[in-house]
């Protein structure tokens, strides 16, 4: 029986960001991602998820407001490799020149020595993570050769390399199978059952109600967060959704009550 | 006949300071590079002809206080490099425009303190290079610049990798990306003030960014990008010296139109990405296709046809 490890929460408060032309993409959020949960970022494209992700993971500086993870500053929490990231698939090169294996390998540059010379430990952590997600047969493949499923699983490993208590999602269902996604998410309730804390972004809001213990609802600033069940109804999606058609919103809504039944 | 044609072919060599030129020059194809590898998969093309036009004013400078070149040109290069950040953090302008504004005002101090400043600087020989006639203090100093870079380079491989390839990664697992940034902004410098004398500062930018572009098209593979990044470089060099002296050309010049030559090969016939590649595997796959083309009422059809 493993000692159950540690769990982590994020702590967003009173979070702004103003681009330099001036356009504010995110203001006065504040929300908190519970420890242990699988949470939903869920808003329409140009409402703030991919800033507010950025936020949280440090990548740029808020006008105003913090982020706390843990209780933690977001670089203290990064040096205790507290952190993984999951990138969208269009902020990848995939033309670079490295493998699935170094890629994943990349996850363990926090452990390493200056050289970064993998131990067997790493060696095995890494041949570990490329199996839980069933890639270990791609492990030599450019990155680019790979499907769009095969591409979120490689990034994913690299998070699992990492050992990251609190992961970040950002869009990890587009561009990728029911099945990938099936398996993809069965991973993510593994992950919980062990004790981490993962914050996913997504468009896919049929699934939502299959697997996230908790959403936040984003457009601009935070409109509402809570336990599923509550807070992912439709009065609050079409408050979200605002610009939406409402016909289309109800397709999505009446989905999401199928599949939960 | 044969002895008269190796004669003609080794006759060059008897010159040390022509077996010099192509020693040095090799060295700096080499450490050119390894750098070049970094720099075409970061972007930063443009960061490099910035440098190496900035250097100017340094190497004037240098001249007239009597320290070696290299200290001044990696000054006002590296000086540059910071201005270009500055100003772009303070200012709304987009990043080419700042670099095309610095480099050049940098290059265009230069040349006013050439015409100015009583030094024995030949614009010539800064602007095209000449390894030919190159002193044993500068040998000296592009020795040290050029292994410094490669020694850092050796050291910080593998950030500087992860630094080009995802810079939020290596912040999401507390590498400090602003050392890397600098880091790679020094190496760029020192490799710019390594390659000063053979290729002039017009030139080394072809350097700078060929010979990596040469092994990103043959290879996916970091580690053979590089073997094949050195492997061009280092040839291009060697033949080109020796060619330049053997029919009176332009050293630098001749280096880089091999270096262009090899390019203009592995862009066409390389195994995967080569032009040729390109279009016999396109060729095929059309061949291969289903006769009928993509409509999109087929797809509406399966939609339909789903509960």
């Amino acid at each position: 029986m493993p000692t159950p490890s540690p769990r982590f929460d994020i702590a967003v408060d009173n979070v702004s960001v103003t681009y330099n032309n001036a356009r504010l993409a995110l203001y006065n959020a504040s929300c908190t991602v519970e420890p242990g949960t699988i949470t939903a970022l869920v808003g329409p494209n140009g409402s703030g998820k991919s800033t507010l992700f950025k936020s949280i993971m440090g990548f740029l500086q808020p006008n105003q407001g913090r982020v706390r993870v843990g209780g933690l500053p977001v670089q203290k929490a990064q040096k205790r490799q507290l952190m993984a990231y999951v990138p969208q698939a269009d902020e990848v090169d995939w033309n670079f020149p490295v493998s699935v294996f170094d890629v994943v390998m990349m996850g363990r540059y926090g452990y390493m020595n200056l050289l970064r010379i993998p131990s067997p430990k790493d060696r095995r952590l890494v041949m570990e993570s490329l199996e839980r997600v069933g890639m270990v047969k791609y492990r030599d493949r450019q990155i680019g050769e790979l499907s769009g499923g095969q591409k979120k699983r490689a990034f994913l490993a690299r998070a699992l390399a990492q050992e990251g208590k609190v992961i970040l999602l950002d869009e990890p269902f587009t561009g990728v199978d029911v099945k990938t996604e099936k398996r993809m998410i069965d991973l993510l309730l593994q992950l919980r059952a062990e004790g981490h804390t993962i914050l996913i972004s997504t468009h896919d809001l049929a699934s939502i109600s299959t697997f996230c213990d908790r959403v936040i609802l984003l457009n601009r600033t935070i409109l509402a967060e809570g336990n599923t069940a509550d807070t992912f109804t439709k009065e609050n999606l079409e408050m979200t959704f605002g610009g939406l058609p409402l016909t289309k919103l109800h397709q999505v809504f009446d989905g999401v009550e199928v599949q939960a039944s | 006949m044969a002895s008269a044609l190796w004669d003609w072919l080794v006759e060059p060599f008897q010159y040390a300071f022509l077996v010099r030129a192509i020693w040095v020059s090799a060295f700096v194809g080499l450490v050119c590079a390894v750098l070049s590898c970094y720099i075409t998969l970061k972007g930063w093309s443009l960061m490099g002809d910035a440098i190496s036009h900035a250097v100017v004013p340094g190497v004037v400078v240098a001249y007239a206080l009597n320290i070696p070149f290299a200290i001044g040109a990696f000054v006002f290069g590296f000086g540059a490099t910071v201005a270009i950040g500055y100003i772009k953090s303070k200012t709304r302008l987009k990043e080419d425009a700042v670099i095309g504004i610095v480099f050049t005002g940098f290059f265009a101090l230069g040349l006013v303190m050439i015409t100015k400043i009583p030094s024995n600087v030949d614009l010539f020989h800064i602007l095209f290079g000449n390894v030919l006639g190159i002193s044993r203090s500068d040998i000296i100093q592009t020795l040290i610049a050029g292994c410094l870079t490669l020694i850092v380079i050796l050291l910080r491989r593998k950030d500087l990798l992860l630094y080009c390839f995802d810079p939020n990664h290596a912040k999401a697992i507390g590498l400090r990306t602003g050392v890397m940034y600098y880091t790679l902004l020094s190496v760029l410098a020192l490799t710019i003030v390594a390659a000063l004398q053979t290729a002039g500062i017009i030139l080394v930018i072809s350097m700078l960014v060929t010979p990596g572009s040469i092994g990103y098209l043959l290879s996916d593979r970091f580690d053979h990008m590089l073997l094949y990044s050195v492997g061009s470089s280092v040839f291009s060099c060697v033949f080109g010296t020796y060619l330049s002296y053997h029919f009176d050309l332009s050293t630098g010049g001749t280096i880089v139109v091999v270096l262009t030559g090899l390019f203009i090969l592995a862009m066409i016939f390389a195994p995967k990405y080569g032009i040729l590649a390109q279009a016999l595997r396109q060729r095929l796959s059309s061949g291969q296709a289903s006769p009928t083309p993509y409509s999109p009422d087929e797809e509406s059809n399966i939609m339909a046809d789903h509960p």
